[in-house]
């Protein structure tokens, strides 16, 4: 083969794989939604995160703001530490409330934010002072049948009592 | 006598690993040569770009085919299963992750081993068994850095490239049949994909992993080829030996490469 057309093969069999590369990175792996504005730390403590993971989105009415960047365990307080990477375009007021929550009924856990109504802003190694749990799934169950068993003991009391009366009269 | 047989097995045992050690360091001492002799390959870089040609260019076409019929089955398949849960618009995450994480690097290696590694083992073979490599030892000139360094790079150069285009087509097959054929809604499939995927932690890492894949595969079938006996049966048992070497050399590193990248996410 031709020297010429050997080079032609091989130079476009590089560029095809650099164009699938390229596809890789910004329609499969959204590299053009990057966000590479600086970022603040904050941390929330929460007595349960359920399964929330790092790099998990931190939304606040419904936008994506920022992502969870580390989680750890704290010795003293027996919670979990959930250190927040937020962006530097979105500003947060001190009394800012974080709740874990769930996208849909099987979807990921993420962190959503709901803003306060301080004049002050979050800084960087702000703790978040009001936090909510995830949902434990076998907790709720847990509530829901003892309140059901707690109103069907009432009811049979209830209807004893009036038994009781019913038979005194 | 039964003696004389445990003194036989345990011979046997002795010289299987006598032998391997001392082909593993055959095999490190090939590679350290390949390495250092790898000057010439770039300095004459025509000799490479011929070797890419012949190792990445010839195997285009099986791994496109093999990468859009992958991804047509991930499509299917994926779908089958997500839709008993209500969640068929995850089907690009799943075909994506699939592919650029293990299916791509993977495979592309697997067909790579079984088209270019067999080929470069026979031929280096054949030139052995025709007394070639005698003959370039004979005008001074180093077979390893005119015939082997060129074809190690370019089996490096072309692996990733191939696994890219591989997982790329496959991603397309997948959106043929999921959103094209079936009608799984188009945004939440891009958009699904597009939240799941990280770029530097699955991406990148399958590059490196194919990269990987691509010294492996091309060291065993450059060693296999130069150390086959020369006759038509020894280069057909290497051959053969290439392939299967490769195959599970691949998927052995692969689950060591999982264990490193992807552990705990």
């Amino acid at each position: 083969m031709e020297r010429t057309t050997l080079d032609m093969w091989v130079g476009a069999f590089v560029v095809g794989g650099l164009i699938a590369l390229l596809i890789l990175a910004f329609k499969v792996g959204n590299l053009s939604g990057y966000d590479g504005s600086e970022t603040y730390k904050v941390y929330g403590e929460f007595e349960n995160i359920g399964g929330l993971k790092i790099k998990a989105p931190v939304k606040s009415s419904g936008v994506v703001v920022g992502r969870v960047s580390d989680i750890q365990f704290d010795n003293k307080t027996f919670q979990a530490l959930v250190e927040i990477r937020l962006s530097k375009n979105y500003q947060f007021p001190k009394d800012t409330s974080a709740s874990i929550l769930t996208s849909g009924l099987l979807g990921e856990q993420y962190i959503g934010l709901e803003a306060g109504g301080d004049e002050k802003n979050l800084k960087n190694g702000d703790n978040f002072i009001l936090t909510q749990s995830a949902m434990v799934m076998e907790q709720l169950i847990g509530q829901f049948l003892f309140s059901k068993a707690h109103d069907e003991g009432g009811d049979k009391k209830t209807a004893q009592g009036g038994n009781k009366k019913a038979v005194v009269q | 006598m039964p003696h004389r047989k445990v003194g036989f097995g345990l011979r046997s045992i002795g010289a299987t690993v006598v032998n391997g050690v001392w082909r593993l360091g055959y095999v490190s001492r090939f590679f350290m040569m390949t390495l250092i002799s790898s000057g010439a390959s770039f300095r004459r870089i025509h000799l490479t770009i011929r070797e890419i040609y012949f190792t990445g260019v010839m195997s285009l076409i099986i791994i496109l085919v093999s990468g859009l019929f992958v991804g047509m089955v991930l499509g299917l398949q994926g779908y089958e299963t997500l839709q008993k849960y209500g969640s068929e618009s995850a089907l690009g995450s799943l075909v994506a992750l699939s592919l650029v994480r293990e299916l791509g690097p993977v495979l592309a290696a697997l067909l790579f081993a079984s088209r270019a590694g067999s080929a470069i083992t026979a031929e280096i073979g054949l030139m052995k068994a025709t007394e070639q490599l005698s003959a370039m030892e004979m005008m001074a000139v180093d077979p390893i850095s005119r015939v082997v360094a060129p074809r190690f790079w370019a089996g490096v150069i072309s692996m990733p490239l191939l696994a890219a285009m591989f997982s790329a087509i496959g991603v397309f097959g997948g959106y043929l049949v999921g959103v094209v054929f079936i009608g799984v809604d188009e945004g939440s499939f891009w958009s699904q994909m597009q939240a799941a995927v990280d770029f530097r932690q699955d991406i990148v890492n399958g590059v490196i992993k194919s990269v990987v894949f691509g010294i492996a595969v091309t060291a065993i079938a450059l060693f296999e080829g130069y150390d086959a006996p020369p006759t038509a049966e020894g280069v057909s048992h290497a051959t053969t030996r290439t392939v299967v070497t490769s195959a599970l050399v691949v998927l052995g590193l692969d689950f060591i490469l999982t264990v490193f990248m992807f552990r705990g996410v």
